[in-house]
């Protein structure tokens, strides 16, 4: 289990050993940037190893090769430790390393541009008391000529808009804290929305839902199906702090968002966050499309679908798909079973799931694995049966797809 | 040579419901709690999923989750006049291995004792006379009424199912009105019943008996504990006792406590870590930790300025005989106290067949059945009966698990194609009606090491002397008489009456509800251990379990051990942890 509470306690003793003596705005500074550490999730990029937190050097898999995140440790020879406030609100800011290098935007500088220069001092501020980690993460391994930075002068003259926030005057205070978390610290849409061939946020989408590293991260748009559209305020709050709610429980990658950031906000900062959420438009505020969300059953594979859920699936998520909210989803109007693309579902059908725990709610509520115990076939049926049931409305699955992750994920795995 | 390690607070010797309910305590007192479990690491995703849970051949019949008898078994005779013997398969009793113990392969019948049961040599004697000759059966030195809010805790630790029959001294209409008073009722409502425990209610009405809904831990709906963990709703699958619950619904360490208690910093767990013995100084009354070896065959001294034996009952007075913890008992003279008071449970079941009736009792869950009390502990005059004891009657609906479970009326040869008729003719409509019959204790009835055969390590194993004797042949007939007229009154085509007949036999599967040999009392020359479960010759060792028990009541020791855990817990935080020394001053 990783535990924020040890490091914080060696990282002040480090800072007290070392005959730094804060004064009290020097305490709340440190203490709001390590607040908005959490906000940014930064820890769970930063660390490979939980012995090494912020050390760096964990892979992140991008459809274009591995990127290994930075030390961000005081280390002066390996971390940040010799850089100024300026070069790190450049590279905040800009994307821009202390030595003039471009950062890729693994690191989420695109969102992060939009942070304030004195919430960014803040969190430097926090990172300047952590303990330093010699630690020289691996080279990237991207391809030529991804793998020169200088490629990311074009694609940030095409896709990057360096800037401050500019909050929206017709909205409340609320809701603009909101839209700064989530635009900025938060970088939701690093996951969320949908990217270009070239990696770039698709803005006309913006959190409508994306593909990474073999999930799909789903819409946080209004839509009452497959968005936020059936979710409340409340709803919203519950599941970011407490990692489940009455629709559905967290898993996969948002786990450890949850784990490191969201369970950490406080209660106002959550409000926030929700409120802007809510206020997000549905797919038809975004682009008019009718073609999408069609049922198929085509596959003439629903009637196996149903048996394979009844023997396997019914104990948890009972016949009638409505689960027991918290302790095991409900498939019946879960978005993430109803995502245009399956590949969630899939996955959790394979390899299972775990439901993130958090002091609230600590219990880690898990499916198993049926990658051996299902076929293609069957995984197909039942997912599509669990896509189109009691009301549900996607597109039907195929052995295909279901082989193509299966392989996908077990070359990974290997 | 063993190598020395750091020193810690409190070492847990055992990782099951006893260690992990007070590992939660001490480390919310701030201590530094180490716990050493023999076995293996098991979680429900990962040892007990539903994907492959129900596996009859590999759990039951394999003892996956089982002690394993090739590394420690005991030695068994009846009495002292004949050789003990190897256990080389595990049969009566199923002790486990692995991090939250049997607690992961029980059926969760969760009850609480009778106030008469917690003074049973004092209550027995002012209404009888005279215990028997060679009855050693003594008062628990705590009462009901003191443990009662520890029941408490442990019951809604666990979410127990059931109905209040007595809140506050007022009898509850469908609860068991025998039952001590309960300050509220049970955290969750009974279970659904399914048919064949109402037929039986019925019938005991139509009998003149107050039948109830069982306690159980098995949840009749999803449920948060006061730790904020979470349990889901039975699915009434029929695989408790002998499986580990795949659906979270079944009260656990794993489901209780250990979500929150694993996220700690100062709790530690290690893992196929055996205790070889606890380590005294020179004077024998203070413990300096233990001995244990790990799983790579190193020897380790963990000091420690605590030591709680929260072993199966067994292994806690084994390891007390071993490491000279109490003078050992002596069935000659009637003197020592590690060992004194063995007892068990006498149980015996009249199987019920129907014609016209469907029971599916494939339907079940390990806690699910309604019940009577009204032959239990002295809930009746013993009277010219010529016992003392007693015990409860429920028709429980466990399982129809195919390999293990397919009743056949009386005369049916025992394979072959009239077999198979028989089975397929009766496996949808029969059920069982079981007693769970005290077990009193009896000079002759202990446990001490055997001279000859060793375990793994190469220590003595531990050597079992038991039988029944006058007492629960009477008790459990008169039980099973009662058990067969509430049948007859069922109105079946036929019912089947099994009785315990002569010795105990430790090969059939029976209970595992082994009680005393480190037994809990107000004497420090008959109990090993005072009314806080701390012993009396070390004040800073503890031992918990169903080792305390003087004698073992008609019920399933497991909401007891949990009450006395809670209430040794409490002790040791407010009391010990204070002023560290003798709670009671012998």
């Amino acid at each position: 289990m990783r535990s924020a509470t040890p490091f914080l306690i060696a990282g002040l003793l480090v800072a007290t050993s070392a005959g730094l003596v804060f004064a009290d705005g020097d305490h709340a500074q440190i203490e709001r940037g390590r607040y908005l550490v959490s906000a940014g999730d930064c820890y769970a990029c930063h660390t490979a190893d939980p012995s090494k937190p912020f050390a760096g050097g964990r892979p992140l898999q991008t459809p274009f090769g591995a990127i290994y995140s930075a030390n961000i440790t005081p280390d002066r020879q390996t971390g940040i430790g010799a850089w100024s406030d300026d070069d790190f609100y450049r590279a905040m800011h800009e994307g821009v390393s202390a030595n003039g290098e471009r950062l890729y935007p693994a690191f989420p500088y695109p969102y992060y541009t939009h942070v304030t220069r004195g919430d960014v001092l803040a969190i430097r501020a926090y990172l300047q008391t952590l303990e330093p980690i010699a630690n020289a993460p691996p080279r990237n391994k991207l391809p030529f000529p991804l793998s020169e930075r200088a490629v990311m002068r074009p694609w940030n003259w095409m896709f990057f808009d360096d800037g401050a926030f500019h909050p929206d005057p017709s909205k409340s205070a609320s809701w603009n804290r909101g839209a700064y978390l989530v635009e900025g610290l938060g970088h939701c849409g690093a996951c969320h929305t949908p990217k270009n061939v070239l990696g770039a946020d698709m803005d006309d989408k913006a959190l409508a839902g994306g593909t990474i590293e073999n999930w799909f991260a789903p819409n946080l748009g209004a839509d009452l199906r497959t968005g936020l559209g059936g979710w409340s305020e409340a709803d919203v709050i519950d599941y970011l702090k407490t990692g489940r709610n009455s629709h559905d429980s967290a898993t996969g990658p948002m786990s450890e968002v949850i784990q490191y950031s969201t369970s950490q906000l406080n209660d106002e900062d959550l409000h926030a966050v929700a409120a802007y959420l809510k206020d997000l438009p549905g797919e038809a505020g975004r682009v008019p499309s009718s073609a999408s969300g069609q049922q198929t059953s085509s596959s003439g594979l629903s009637g196996s679908g149903e048996a394979i859920f009844l023997d396997q699936c019914s104990t948890c998520h009972r016949s009638n798909g409505e689960g027991t909210p918290t302790v095991f989803p409900p498939l019946k109007g879960n978005a993430n079973v109803q995502q245009a693309d399956a590949t969630t579902v899939i996955r959790v059908i394979l390899q299972g799931a775990r439901t993130t725990p958090t002091d609230a709610r600590p219990t880690p509520f898990s499916m198993p694995a049926f990658d051996w115990k299902l076929s293609d076939a069957q995984i197909a049926a039942v997912a599509t049966y669990v896509r189109t049931a009691w009301g549900n409305v996607a597109e039907s699955v195929s052995a295909d797809d279901v082989g193509k992750l299966r392989r996908t994920l077990h070359a990974k795995a290997e | 040579m063993a190598r020395k390690l750091p020193s810690i607070d409190v070492a847990l010797v055992g990782f099951g419901w006893t260690a992990a309910m007070l590992a939660q305590e001490f480390t919310d007192a701030g201590l530094n709690v180490l716990a050493l479990e023999r076995g293996v690491w098991r979680d429900t995703p990962t040892d007990f999923a539903p994907t492959f849970i129900q596996d009859e051949l590999r759990y039951y019949f394999r003892h996956e989750l089982f002690q394993e008898a090739s590394r420690e078994t005991l030695t068994f005779r009846n009495n002292g006049g004949e050789t003990a013997l190897p256990m080389r398969h595990l049969g009566s009793f199923l002790p486990a291995t692995g991090v939250g113990g049997a607690g992961i392969h029980w059926n969760g019948q969760t009850w609480r004792f009778l106030p008469t049961d917690f003074v049973a040599k004092s209550h027995n004697e002012q209404r009888y006379g005279k215990l028997a000759e060679g009855m050693t059966v003594q008062d628990w030195g705590v009462t009901y009424d003191e443990l009662e809010p520890y029941y408490d805790r442990f019951e809604y630790l666990c979410g127990i199912s059931g109905k209040a029959g007595n809140l506050n001294g007022t009898k509850q209409p469908g609860g068991n009105p025998f039952e001590g008073p309960r300050k509220r009722d049970f955290p969750n409502p009974p279970m659904d019943m399914t048919y064949a425990p109402m037929l039986f209610a019925k019938a005991a009405q139509e009998t003149g008996h107050a039948p109830f809904p069982c306690p159980s831990a098995n949840m009749s709906r999803a449920y948060t504990n006061p730790l904020g963990v979470q349990l889901g709703p039975c699915t009434y699958c029929g695989f408790c006792e002998k499986y580990a619950c795949g659906n979270y619904s079944k009260a656990s360490p794993q489901t209780t406590i250990l979500p929150v208690l694993m996220r700690k910093p100062n709790f530690e767990l290690r893992t196929q870590c055996e205790v070889l013995k606890v380590n005294l100084d020179n004077t024998g009354k203070k413990a300096t930790g233990i001995t244990y070896v790990d799983a790579q065959g190193e020897e380790w001294e963990q000091p420690a300025d605590l030591v709680i034996l929260c072993a199966f009952a067994l292994h806690n007075v084994r390891l007390m005989l071993l490491s000279g913890l109490g003078q050992p008992y002596d069935p000659e003279t009637n003197t020592g106290v590690v060992g004194r008071n063995y007892a068990y449970q006498i149980t015996s079941a009249v199987d019920v067949f129907f014609d016209d009736k469907l029971t599916n009792t494939f339907i079940g869950a390990g806690s699910l059945g309604m019940g009577i009390d009204e032959y239990n502990g002295d809930n009746f005059d013993h009277t010219g009966l010529g016992f003392i004891g007693g015990g409860y009657i429920a028709l429980w609906t466990t399982n129809g698990r195919p390999i293990e479970t397919h009743p056949v009326p009386e005369g049916t040869p025992k394979w072959g194609s009239k077999w198979k008729k028989a089975v397929v003719d009766n496996y949808l409509k029969q059920c069982s009606i079981s007693t769970h019959g005290a077990v009193m204790s009896h000079r002759g009835n202990y446990l001490d090491l055997d001279p000859f055969y060793r375990d793994v390590h190469g220590r003595p194993l531990v050597r079992m002397t038991f039988d029944f004797t006058d007492n629960e042949h009477r008790m459990s007939d008169y039980l099973t008489d009662r058990a067969a007229e509430i049948a007859r009154a069922m109105q079946p085509r036929e019912i089947k009456v099994s009785r315990r007949k002569g010795s105990y036999s430790i090969v059939p599967y029976q209970t595992t509800h082994n009680t005393g040999g480190a037994i809990m009392g107000d004497d420090p020359k008959t109990s090993a251990v005072n009314r806080y479960l701390q012993s009396w010759q070390a004040h800073n060792v503890f031992v918990m379990g169903a080792c305390a028990f003087p004698q073992n009541p008609g019920y399933n020791p497991t909401g007891t051990v949990g009450a006395l855990t809670y209430w040794a817990a409490d002790a040791i935080r407010n009391q010990y942890l204070k002023s560290p020394g003798p709670l009671v001053q012998a």
